[in-house]
């Protein structure tokens, strides 16, 4: 089946089986890599993608699902020059240490303070519970999120004025 | 180490986050190769039968197939997975062949594998091949096991595959001895699950065969590429210079990845007999199904102590239910739990006899602090059903028993077949309980046992322990001086996720007084060096560090040989700072101008001796009487490893690793029923910890006795976090209900039951 979305701010059209969950989709047919998958079925949270606004695991739903959808992957935010406030507080807190499920996390984060920028610690231990990290214990990757919030409170103000 | 210091000891942020944060990582599913096929792997469902038939007629006709593999087209003999590191005949009728070859012992063992188009193909093959198994009676308990009633290997007429003994001076004799009243002997059963490191990236090959090289080179490796190099070559029969294992990411090792399994034959084989490339992503459900188990013990130990506290002797049995083969490393585990089960006490007289028994389960291996998790639970938790027994407080306890500073070096009991002898390198234990109980708050919170305070019992515990590391007995590096004037550092090290990048440079960097931007590190592979000897036993810094030392103080002398011909001077004479070379009277040469003559050097670093980290662990918990859920609600860690390369790669080690002990002692079980069949194969009932769990951890690390066994004074470090979390949980447990655990898990059923027997 064909199917037509935009990815990290790029039109795609795709060929796919009908089976084929998102996640095969970005990274075998798209080639984005930086999306991983850890358990495919839905309980890590390494998949995690943003479509259209929502933080979902990509490999719970369908390519040809995605129709005119607006997916978002780590690649999307990231950029060459420099690090992301958010993936500078990750680095800053060492709050990754092998980074499989680092960008599934980072998206998650993102998604988070983009529409939270004042998440509270609970809300964030609370939402990030969903991502299974097996190295770091999680206490650093709180206290990046936590040091990210400000960058997402300036854009959230900047936006507002 | 004679140099200048800038790097190491300094927090500095990791090169690999780079890459990592930005989704640039390579882990092997990450790689696409021309003409790549993809493999599925059929499995047993039957946990121990013979197979009578096997039909895979209608899978090879499926379109898209490409072939199935089965122990037919790998030929007569099957090859089998040989221990790692030390050969033990008696255990070679146990190893696992690559595919089930007539008999099937644990359900998840490969019976065949199909190569298609796709993976989507592959497995749709899968449900095309017709298996007939008939069934005989699966062993699933060590006591099942131990009575021999059903064989999982006929010809060897039993399935206690090898039991080692641990002695220190005559214990019989001193129970023997102990007939007043003025000693005390109390005996104990406790057992650990099993569980096991469940890596967030799953396993994954790709091989890939050049005919016209002949040459085979596997990208998936990790933690010990050239051991395994070793292995592949001979069960393909290929010359070791044949074969080469590419290490690229690795999402996380923790003792259980990149040991040599099954599939390490059957992909690369699949790719030779095909002459195309093949790729294998092993899925969440196998990885919990196939990958090495840990941690499945039994004991029934017993103490004898004076009625001061004072411990005479140990003795007893320790039970390991090892699984259905003996793979690469399945004999640490058992050998660790009985040779280091006295930890850091003062224990004069042990007789320890462990087994390692056969049982129809996934066959186990290593995982973070292998034998020493499980040891140190036993142990803590017979300390404080004694102390409790004898009225003496459990810090007391410990204090009198605990090897002082003045004893070091101190002898460890002596572990047979494979005779070894450890000894405790240095450290002042009685130090680091003292700083623990101090940052704990003990004599305030010690005031909470067994108080009920807004519905929930309060109690505390504490523990002390050892960690054993640095594990040699070698590891090789080369630096190469570039045109560019970088260094490129080749490491026989591996790459886990746990930041030895990073930590390499910095050791590189400062023993070659250049900027850490001027060092490359490349790691893992075997196209790098001759031999290396990987990551395990918390050695990659102890020992991968020390060889870098060693290549840079011969690159340096490299460099001052080249030098000394352009500056006119003497060698010695040749001062180098900051990445020039000098000469007494002031001429001066670049290294960059110095890289056309091709400078290289090699080192190496050799040691028998492990490091012995230590330290002590406080915990306060708080366990609800309705529900039986427990909520740690403060943890305190102190250790002291040494010299401290990276103060927050440390600290992330230790803290990650206590989360992993919590998972171990609240959550973790690979669960089977009677019949032999696993009922935790996912990750919605394999349960792991979350943000939410545990946030209340504190870490104190310390480097006052750096080992005296390296250059660096580094011990390793990577596994002390997760060894004593059993035990301390289950004394903080029975500090609070006032039943002592004597199971892990401590699921909140577990302890309400303690709690309403």
């Amino acid at each position: 089946m064909n199917v037509a979305f935009d990815i990290n701010g790029q039109p795609v059209e795709v060929q796919v089986e009908p089976r084929t969950t998102l996640a095969d989709c970005i990274r075998h047919d798209l080639r984005l890599t930086g999306t991983h998958v850890g358990c495919a079925h839905g309980t890590c949270g390494a998949c995690t993608v943003i479509v259209d606004g929502d933080a979902v695991r990509s490999c719970l739903i369908l390519a040809v699902q995605m129709q005119h959808a607006k997916i978002v992957t780590v690649e999307g935010i990231s950029n060459d020059d420099a690090l992301t406030p958010l993936q500078a507080a990750f680095r800053k807190h060492f709050a990754l240490q092998c980074g499989f499920c680092t960008p599934g996390i980072l998206i998650t984060a993102h998604a988070l303070l983009t529409e939270e920028p004042n998440a509270s610690e609970d809300r964030i231990r609370d939402v990030l519970s969903g991502s299974i990290c097996r190295c770091t214990g999680y206490i650093p990757i709180v206290q990046a999120v936590l040091e990210a919030r400000a960058a997402y409170q300036v854009q959230a103000r900047s936006a507002a004025a | 180490m004679n140099v200048v210091n800038s790097y190491v000891g300094q927090p500095i942020e990791r090169i690999e986050d780079l890459r990592l944060l930005r989704g640039r990582g390579q882990f092997v599913d990450d790689l696409h190769l021309d003409g790549m096929l993809h493999a599925a792997v059929l499995r047993s469902s039957i946990p121990h039968g013979r197979i009578i038939r096997l039909d895979t007629t209608a899978a090879r006709v499926l379109p898209g197939v490409a072939a199935v593999i089965t122990a037919a087209e790998i030929g007569d003999p099957v090859p089998t997975i040989p221990l790692r590191l030390v050969p033990m005949s008696d255990l070679v009728p146990y190893e696992q062949p690559v595919i089930a070859n007539g008999k099937v012992r644990y359900v998840g063992e490969p019976i065949a594998v199909v190569v298609a188009e796709s993976a989507a193909i592959a497995e749709d093959a899968l449900e095309l091949i017709a298996v007939e198994i008939e069934t005989l009676p699966p062993c699933v308990d060590t006591r099942s096991a131990a009575a021999n009633q059903s064989l999982l290997f006929e010809e060897t007429g039993t399935n206690l595959a090898l039991t080692y003994t641990t002695v220190l001076g005559d214990a019989d004799a001193a129970f023997a001895a102990a007939t007043t009243d003025e000693y005390y002997i109390r005996r104990e059963r406790f057992d650990t699950q099993r569980h096991t490191a469940t890596t967030m990236e799953t396993r994954g090959l790709i091989g890939a065969w050049d005919s016209e090289r002949q040459h085979l080179t596997v990208y998936g490796a990790a933690k010990v590429p050239f051991a395994s190099r070793g292995m592949l070559a001979k069960q393909i029969g290929l010359p070791e210079s044949a074969v080469d294992l590419i290490e690229g990411d690795v999402g996380g090792g923790f003792g259980m990845r990149g040991e040599f399994y099954p599939e390490d034959f059957l992909i690369p084989f699949a790719a030779r007999h095909l002459d195309r490339p093949v790729k294998w992503i092993e899925d969440r459900r196998e990885h919990l199904l196939t990958c090495n188990h840990a941690r499945e013990f039994d004991c029934d130990l017993e103490l004898l102590c004076r009625r001061d506290g004072t411990i005479l002797a140990v003795r007893g049995r320790i039970n390991g239910n090892i699984g259905a083969y003996i793979r690469s490393n399945a004999t640490i585990a058992p050998r660790n739990i009985a040779q280091f089960f006295s930890g850091p006490y003062r224990i004069p007289n042990i007789h320890i006899e462990s087994t390692m028994l056969v049982t129809n389960k996934t066959p186990t291996g290593t995982y973070r602090g292998p034998g020493r998790f499980e040891g140190d639970f036993f142990r803590e938790c017979l300390f404080d059903v004694v102390a409790d027994d004898l009225g003496i407080d459990p810090v007391a306890f410990r204090r009198r028993n605990l090897i002082t500073r003045d004893e070091m070096p101190a002898k460890l009991a002596t572990i047979t077949p494979v005779r070894q002898q450890e000894e405790l390198d240095c450290g002042d234990y009685l130090q680091t309980l003292d700083r623990c109980l101090a940052e704990f708050h003990w004599v305030d919170k010690a005031k909470l046992k067994g108080r009920l305070i807004e519905g929930r019992y309060h109690g505390v515990g504490i523990g002390c322990f050892i960690e054993g590391g640095g594990v040699g007995p070698r590891e090789n590096a080369r630096m190469v001086l570039e045109s560019d004037g970088s260094i490129a550092v080749y490491v026989g090290s591996a790459i886990v996720g746990q930041g030895l990048e990073t930590v390499c440079v910095q050791i590189a960097a400062d023993a070659l007084e250049v900027p850490m931007e001027r060092i490359r590190i490349f790691h893992g592979s075997t196209t790098y060096l001759h031999a290396g000897f990987g990551s395990f036993g918390s050695r990659s810094t102890v020992m991968g560090g020390s060889a870098i030392i060693d290549a840079a103080e011969n690159l340096k002398k490299a460099i001052r040989t080249a030098a000394a011909l352009r500056l006119n001077c003497a060698v010695d004479d040749v001062l180098l700072e900051a990445g020039m070379a000098k000469s007494p009277d002031g001429n001066v040469v670049g290294w960059t101008d110095l890289a056309s003559e091709n400078l290289r050097a090699d080192g190496t670093f050799f040691c028998d001796r492990r490091t012995y980290g230590y330290g002590a662990h406080a915990a306060h918990v708080a366990v609800d009487p309705g529900t039986g859920h427990v909520e740690v609600v403060d943890y305190v860690a102190v250790g002291d490893v040494g010299r401290i390369i990276n103060p927050m790669a440390l600290r992330g080690q230790i803290v990650g690793a206590i989360v992993q002990g919590l998972g171990s002692t609240f959550l973790e079980h690979l669960v089977y029923d009677e019949d032999g069949q696993l009922l935790t194969g996912s990750l919605a009932d394999y349960l792991l910890p979350t943000a939410i769990d545990y946030p209340n951890i504190r870490v104190f690390d310390q480097e006052e006795y750096p080992s005296p066994n390296n250059p660096l004074g580094a011990k390793g470090a990577g596994e002390g976090g997760i060894i004593p979390v059993g035990g301390v949980i289950a004394n903080a447990i029975a500090s609070a209900i006032g039943v002592q655990p004597k199971s892990l898990p401590l699921s909140p059923s577990r302890v309400w039951e303690l709690m309403n027997p």
